[in-house]
């Protein structure tokens, strides 16, 4: 742990540029993740929103290193702390995974091993990264369990998996997770395998832990309520690519993007009266083996025009660190022509 | 043991489906314990009415719904639909009941039969119950397809997986509609879905309804889609039901400590919007051995002597607002 001495507290940690993650199939190339660019401080809790198959997950795993060695085309740059970890092969990632940067899933029930107790799965990444002794490790974990709040802790170190609920098993995975202080923590959905009560306690343990850590922090969901107030900024992906980045409360107060806007829209809300008819986007997302040639989303977007079709939007921003890929984005003349058209009519 | 009590029910007659008393009872293994999945709840739902039925894994509210078809049969309790006791039907009448009841899953794909092709998928239940010509049963199915808006052309020739997760969950509807049914029960028919597909769903249900006069009882986790799409909630905790109001009755004026809880963990999408204040700590306990009294008074903020020692029964607190809270909220 010494090494956290040496870093510094601010500052960007994690940079991409242009990252894209392709895979070879049967089928062809599907280009989960295609031209992704974004920072984050050190610190800092960025959210990654998206449907399933925007490629919000390959993204993760991709930053990581955590991908299939065969039948994978990867360009890009990944700086971390200023190295460049596309260059590393898996050997090197090593030093970085656990101690550098961790990840918990979705599923804590198949993300544990079922034949290993608790306590030595919490020591296994501190004995195997920083060299731990076997009692050393086991009053680690110790603290860690007691840490992210579990009952009993004590007795929980010789436990199973089995015998453990669902909201202990993913506090026990985060715990696993944060063993090697990492300063990079991804959380793959951690919370929607979890009931709604548990999911606020763990959602509220990520943000301590964070604060305490003072580690960056990558929640990956589908859930713009869970990053409402878990985000310091939010990147919204559509089809592979970036569609609206923004700082959180930015992005709350004005949704630029059509996709962000529809995706708002379509989750009923606990202040509208019951029967309010909701906003489905229609259709569904695109084959990202041959997806639209211009804007990804245009197909399915109210407001598409010729140019939406032929044309894909570059980024452009009117306020400091929001941005939106968009030809005409929501406020803009064409948006405000079209709205009456829209709304009342929800496609189905 | 005694249950939550009946004072919410409506008259005997009113309703179209009326449980009272339910218990539903697992054992585990050969231990001589058992499961109290459903423990004495009531509920009824009235003609053309969504009844939604919300609560977090483990509180029954999947039980209560497969209970209700008589899969399995209930330990106790009587179930009336129309005016027939469904626990005295042996058999063919059990068959014949799931004419007027059908259920829609979680999980679309797996619910249908991967070696089929969906357009026979959806006639089955009408080969099986003889109804009509050929002609007349392909007619009613392409109709029954259009009406979800699946392209009966596309069904006649594709098998579940050439269709999408919402595409397969409105093959599911296509399904239980065709038979024309009075009751469906959903059992968390969207929340295998993606957000944009789920108000797909979500709209779809509503136009059926109002098309077919239809009546369902939903059951899902989630709260905001239950307010969404139903004129009455019940909230179940433990095999417990906890409280019934209308939708938005509830969620603007939740009595039972655990509904308050329960709104309050949703996240809502806003940074600015206060979290919430009341906070519950633990997690459900076992329904093996679950606590004396009130069932939530383990984990309840607000618990005192007497919610170990007596069970509270539901009691109106105005307005058709019922709670089993011996503190309500609104009362404090």
């Amino acid at each position: 742990m010494s090494e956290m001495d040496t870093r510094p507290d601010e500052g960007t940690l994690l940079d991409v540029r242009n990252l894209k993650t392709h895979f070879a199939t049967a089928r062809g190339v599907v280009r989960a993740v295609d031209g992704v660019s974004f920072t984050l401080e050190r610190g800092a809790a960025l959210g990654i929103v998206g449907e399933s198959g925007s490629g919000k997950t390959v993204l993760a795993r991709s930053i990581m290193g955590l991908l299939p060695p065969r039948g994978v085309h990867r360009e890009g740059e990944v700086f971390f702390a200023g190295t460049d970890l596309r260059r590393l092969d898996a050997k090197q990632m090593r030093r970085y995974w656990g101690k550098q940067m961790s990840m918990i899933f979705q599923d804590p029930m198949t993300s544990l091993n079922p034949l290993m107790t608790i306590g030595n799965q919490i020591a296994e990444p501190l004995r195997v990264h920083l060299g731990s002794d076997k009692a050393e490790a086991r009053a680690v974990a110790l603290r860690l369990l007691t840490d992210v709040g579990i009952p009993e802790p004590e007795k929980r170190l010789d436990q199973y998996p089995h015998e453990l609920s669902g909201g202990m098993r993913q506090r026990a995975m985060i715990a696993i997770a944060l063993a090697c202080g990492p300063t990079l923590l991804f959380a793959d959905e951690p919370t929607t395998a979890l009931d709604v009560t548990v999911q606020a306690q763990i959602l509220e343990l990520i943000a301590t832990q964070r604060r305490d850590r003072n580690m960056s922090v990558i929640l990956v969901t589908h859930d713009l309520g869970v990053v409402a107030g878990h985000t310091d900024s939010i990147i919204v992906m559509y089809a592979g690519q970036i569609v609206e980045s923004a700082p959180t409360r930015s992005l709350f107060r004005s949704m630029r993007h059509p996709y962000t806007e529809a995706l708002m829209r379509s989750i009923p809300q606990l202040d509208q009266p019951s029967h309010t008819r909701l906003l489905a986007i229609g259709g569904r997302p695109p084959d990202l083996i041959n997806p639209p040639e211009g804007c990804r989303f245009a197909p399915r977007c109210p407001y598409a025009e010729e140019r939406c079709l032929q044309e894909a939007p570059t980024h452009q921003s009117d306020t400091p660190g929001h941005s939106f890929a968009c030809w005409n984005p929501v406020g803009s003349p064409t948006w405000a022509a079209r709205q009456h058209s829209t709304t009342g009519s929800a496609a189905t | 043991m005694a249950g939550t009590g009946t004072a919410h029910l409506h008259a005997e007659g009113e309703a179209l489906l009326r449980v009272e008393d339910l218990v539903v009872e697992f054992p585990v293994g050969r231990t001589g314990l058992t499961v109290n999945a459903v423990s004495g709840i009531s509920f009824d739902v009235l003609p053309g009415e969504t009844l939604g039925l919300v609560g977090e894994s483990g509180c029954g509210k999947s039980t209560t719904g497969k209970a209700i078809m008589q899969l399995p049969r209930p330990t106790s309790g009587s179930i009336v639909f129309e005016g027939q006791e469904l626990r005295s039907l042996r058999g063919e009448g059990i068959r014949a009941l799931r004419t007027n009841i059908q259920m829609i899953f979680q999980d679309p794909i797996s619910s249908l039969n991967p070696r089929r092709k969906v357009r026979n998928i959806v006639m089955e239940p009408l080969n099986i119950w003889g109804v009509g010509t050929p002609e007349e049963r392909g007619r009613r199915v392409d109709e029954i397809l259009e009406a979800v808006g699946i392209d009966p052309e596309r069904a006649a020739s594709s098998r579940p997986f050439q269709f999408s997760g919402g595409q397969c969950q409105r093959i599911s509807i296509a399904r239980a509609l065709v038979l024309d049914p009075k009751l469906i029960i959903c059992d968390e028919p969207v929340s295998a879905l993606d957000v944009s597909v789920q108000a797909q769903v979500l709209n779809l249900l509503e136009d059926l309804k109002a098309r077919f006069g239809l009546t369902l009882v939903f059951i899902a986790h989630d709260l905001a889609v239950v307010k969404n799409i139903s004129d009455r909630v019940a909230v179940m905790y433990l095999g417990k039901m906890c409280e019934v109001a209308t939708s938005d009755d509830l969620y603007a004026r939740p009595a039972h400590p655990y509904s308050r809880v329960l709104i309050d963990s949703i996240p809502v999408p806003d940074p600015d919007a206060p979290r919430s204040a009341v906070r519950i700590e633990g997690e459900v306990p076992s329904p093996v051995l679950p606590p004396s009294g009130c069932r939530f008074r383990t984990r309840c903020p607000y618990a005192q002597e007497q919610c170990a020692a007596e069970e509270p029964q539901l009691r109106d607190v105005g307005g058709g607002h019922f709670v089993a809270c011996h503190f309500p909220l609104t009362l404090r």
